[in-house]
């Protein structure tokens, strides 16, 4: 497949860069959704804690505090790397494109300054402010954080939706940075990525104590541990459904090929089916689960909808089909699964209230539920993951959609393959590493306290 | 005349990364310099104490200079990038190991924990700045030429120059780290420790200005463009670093700590100056000018406004972290003070 020439020095050097990004990426998309969600879960903990005086929600407090400083800063790094591998990997990308894409970063370099700052005060001032004046030098890590999430993910949309520019004889001008950051695919993936890292870190950290009291510490503090952040997740959850659906919806107008790639749909027409599962072969998907009209009805809301298929590009423009379509498939199932139990909240806690049955922990099939949300955290990462993985291999071959492809954008230099094994052996340790501190920090019961919490250093914890 | 603003705030961001994320660096190398554990302690203490709050704010002046070149100047970013990657990448690694096992330290409790990770720490607060000293004496002897990787890989970034760069950039941050650390002493009640880094930044001065000095016979050997510029247009600013420097090592015999840290900032400030004056208007040396880098207007303009905007929001913001941590910590008896709990 000689199509597209190659600019890296091998096809493995090619190989290894795009892995690199995609590790990279994958590993702090994680890290980041936590930074985004977890504030917001400390304040609403500590702000309870305050308005009520329970110290079970203070410790909560300080200890999502504590965890929140050691992910802001292997946030903070990790997103840093990503910031050089730009041009370290993609220098193609960047010489061309790099001022079409500079004012969301800016814009995020700005958010993410704030969010250092008040992270800083927040996390080391906890003796040195009032509570309710701590509790305000919280607010802007959460706005920040959203803002950041926002920029960041609009530069990624101009990716998908390259506007605001003119090429004129290989080169960029009459750029228009404002065009080019709201893009039309700015306002689904921003939205969408944004209620999704308010998922992950809800759903994440409310398996934890999901965890503790099926182990049977059914104290106060476990309760409030698991019920704040359970409750967020399961209230922006139906939300996300919209969204993910608006976002699908807008692949079918303006990236055919990619929702295409999702849907496995290789000939144009209507009364399209729409597939669960199944493999990519001889130029059909196969063994799948179909939905007769599925497709057509979503996109259209008719069975006559014509979706259009791969056959409208060439076949060396076609995204890896069978990845693209299970990723979206598992993201769509874990997000339905996180749907569910949600309503099982809801309803219990309508049963509790109207027969009086107590409330849910008490409730028949609490260990069941318990068991399913202690699932719901990492299931909503791999869901994350997924998301991820169709919005990326959706778009191959391009790293700017029809405009540039991945192939053109890469570092011509020799030896990106020793670089890729650096990045993993250094992220394996930092993986490791994050996870046992994050362990230590949810077993120690030593929590450093402010003077005015001393009420809290001896609340026990079971 | 709008590019010429851009480049300046970007010189403004590397100032203030120099300035504030270099002691953080400067630290993580007393850090490594303190011996024992037992014995090295108080002083390890201070240190945590003193970045704690403060380096990732401080930290977030490399991620500005970074996109500020990419969008303001992206050619060369796309240059430099490529053709440096090696260096880069290994202070990108620097960076990932400083960051992460100064926080992973904070939140350990046990001792063997506490020194691999400080160990982590404190090394890659030696490299990073080393390999970041290394990527400025490429550029600085116009050893990065146009293009996409379009120069050596190797000699890009070993050799004299870079060599010059990286040391120079790691005795100065040490030197800044000690010069802000004694006044955090001195306000912290610990006269000893004072007078330790008081020391210590007396003698990482000293070899700063040594570096400094048998550099200019390095440069003009390997970098003539660069020796020229900051023997004529650039001689004034070259004169002042020296003599805030010398200004500053005064200031530290005499114990006046807080004068002290103006003065060696701006002896670091006006080296990083001199070199901007002295390649002025080239950006890639023998290759590229300012002029020819720059983005579209509506680009400049566009990152300009929004920086500006930015500011109205960080200056107060960032005044309100400093003066917060540069207040004597409150006396709120034992087991309160932030850093006990860690």
């Amino acid at each position: 497949m000689a199509v597209m020439h190659l600019l890296a020095a091998s096809e493995g050097d090619l190989a290894a860069a795009r892995a690199q990004m995609g590790f990279s990426l994958a590993w702090h998309i994680v890290v980041a959704c936590l930074g985004v969600g977890l504030p917001a879960l400390t304040l609403i903990a500590e702000w309870y804690g305050i308005r009520t005086g329970n110290p079970a929600h203070r410790l909560l407090a300080r200890r999502w505090a504590r965890a929140m400083g050691v992910l802001f800063a292997v946030g903070a790094v990790s997103g840093t790397i990503l910031s050089f591998e730009m041009g370290l990997l993609w220098p193609g990308l960047m010489g061309t494109f790099g001022q079409v894409i500079g004012l969301p970063f800016a814009l995020e370099g700005i958010a993410f300054f704030i969010e250092a700052i008040f992270l800083g005060i927040y996390l080391y001032a906890w003796d040195r402010l009032p509570p309710r004046r701590h509790l305000l030098t919280g607010l802007p890590i959460v706005v920040a954080g959203v803002a950041s999430a926002f920029f960041v993910v609009c530069a990624n949309a101009w990716m998908n939706q390259p506007r605001g520019f003119v090429l004129r004889e290989g080169k960029v001008v009459d750029v228009d940075p404002w065009a080019a950051m709201l893009n039309p695919a700015s306002p689904p993936q921003t939205v969408h990525m944004i209620l999704a890292a308010f998922m992950v870190a809800s759903f994440l950290t409310a398996s934890v104590y999901a965890v503790a009291l099926l182990r049977g510490r059914r104290d106060a503090y476990h309760k409030a541990g698991f019920y704040i952040p359970f409750t967020l997740g399961a209230v922006v959850t139906p939300f996300q459904l919209v969204v993910g659906d608006w976002a699908a919806r807008f692949l079918a107008e303006f990236q055919p090929a990619k929702l295409a790639a999702i849907e496995g749909v290789f000939t144009t027409g209507s009364h399209v089916p729409l597939t669960l599962g199944g493999v990519a072969r001889d130029d059909a998907l196969r063994y799948g689960l179909e939905i007769p009209n599925g497709l057509s009805l979503l996109v259209g809301y008719s069975p006559s909808t014509v979706v259009e298929g791969l056959d409208k590009v060439p076949r060396s423009q076609w995204p890896p089909v069978t990845g693209v379509h299970w990723a979206f498939d598992v993201m769509v199932g874990i997000g339905l699964f996180l749907l569910a139990l949600g309503a099982w909240l809801l309803l219990s806690w309508w049963r509790g209230r109207r027969r009086r049955r107590g409330e849910l922990l008490d409730q028949r099939g609490s260990r069941l539920f318990l068991t399913l949300a202690a699932v719901g955290g990492p299931a909503s990462v791999v869901a994350l993951e997924s998301g991820w993985c169709v919005t990326e291999l959706g778009r191959q071959p391009w790293i700017v959609w029809g405009i540039m492809s991945v192939r053109d954008a890469v570092n011509p230099a020799p030896g990106l393959m020793t670089g890729l094994w650096l990045v993993l052996i250094v992220y394996a340790g930092m993986t490791v590493a994050t996870v046992y501190v994050l362990r230590r920090l949810a077993k120690g019961t030593a929590v450093p306290l402010a003077p005015q919490e001393r009420d809290v250093e001896s609340y026990p914890v079971v | 005349m709008l590019a010429n603003t851009a480049l300046a705030v970007m010189w403004v961001g590397l100032t203030c990364y120099a300035l504030f994320g270099g002691a953080d660096f400067g630290a993580g190398v007393w850090d490594l310099l303190a011996g024992g554990s037992r014995r090295g302690l108080p002083q390890r203490r201070l240190i945590e104490h003193s970045i704690g709050p403060i380096w990732e704010a401080n930290h977030v002046w490399l991620i500005f200079v970074i996109v500020l070149l990419w969008s303001a100047f992206s050619p060369v970013f796309a240059a430099v990038m490529s053709t440096l990657y090696l260096p880069l990448t290994l202070a990108a690694l620097g960076i990932i190991a400083r960051g992460a096992a100064f926080a992973f330290r904070k939140a350990s409790t046990e001792l063997w924990q506490q020194r691999l990770f400080g160990a982590f720490f404190a090394l890659s607060s030696l490299v990073t700045p080393f390999f970041l000293g290394a990527v400025a004496g490429a550029v600085a002897s116009g050893r990065v030429p146009p293009g996409l990787a379009a120069g050596d890989v190797i000699t890009s970034w070993l050799n004299p120059t870079s060599a010059l760069g990286g040391v120079l950039a790691v005795t100065t941050c040490a030197h800044l780290a000690a010069v802000y650390l004694c006044a955090d002493a001195a306000r912290d009640g610990e006269p000893a420790l004072a007078s330790l880094f008081a020391r210590r930044a007396v003698v990482s001065g000293l070899v700063s200005g040594a570096v400094a000095g048998a550099g200019v016979a390095v440069l003009h050997a390997d970098a003539p463009e660069l020796f020229h510029g900051l023997t004529h247009r650039a001689l004034p600013l070259v004169v002042l670093s020296a003599v805030a420097g010398l200004g500053g090592l005064f200031l530290l015999h005499r114990d006046r700590f807080v004068a002290a840290r103006p003065a060696s900032a701006l002896a670091v400030a006006a080296i990083l100056w001199a070199w901007g004056a002295a390649q002025y208007p080239a950006m890639l040396v023998g290759g590229t000018t300012v002029g020819q880098a720059a983005s579209d207007d509506a680009v400049l303009a566009a990152c300009l406004v929004v920086l500006a905007v930015g500011a109205v929001l960080l200056v107060p913001s960032l005044w309100l972290l400093y003066a917060t941590f540069q207040r004597r910590t409150p006396d709120t008896g034992p087991g309160s003070s932030p850093s006990s709990g860690s």
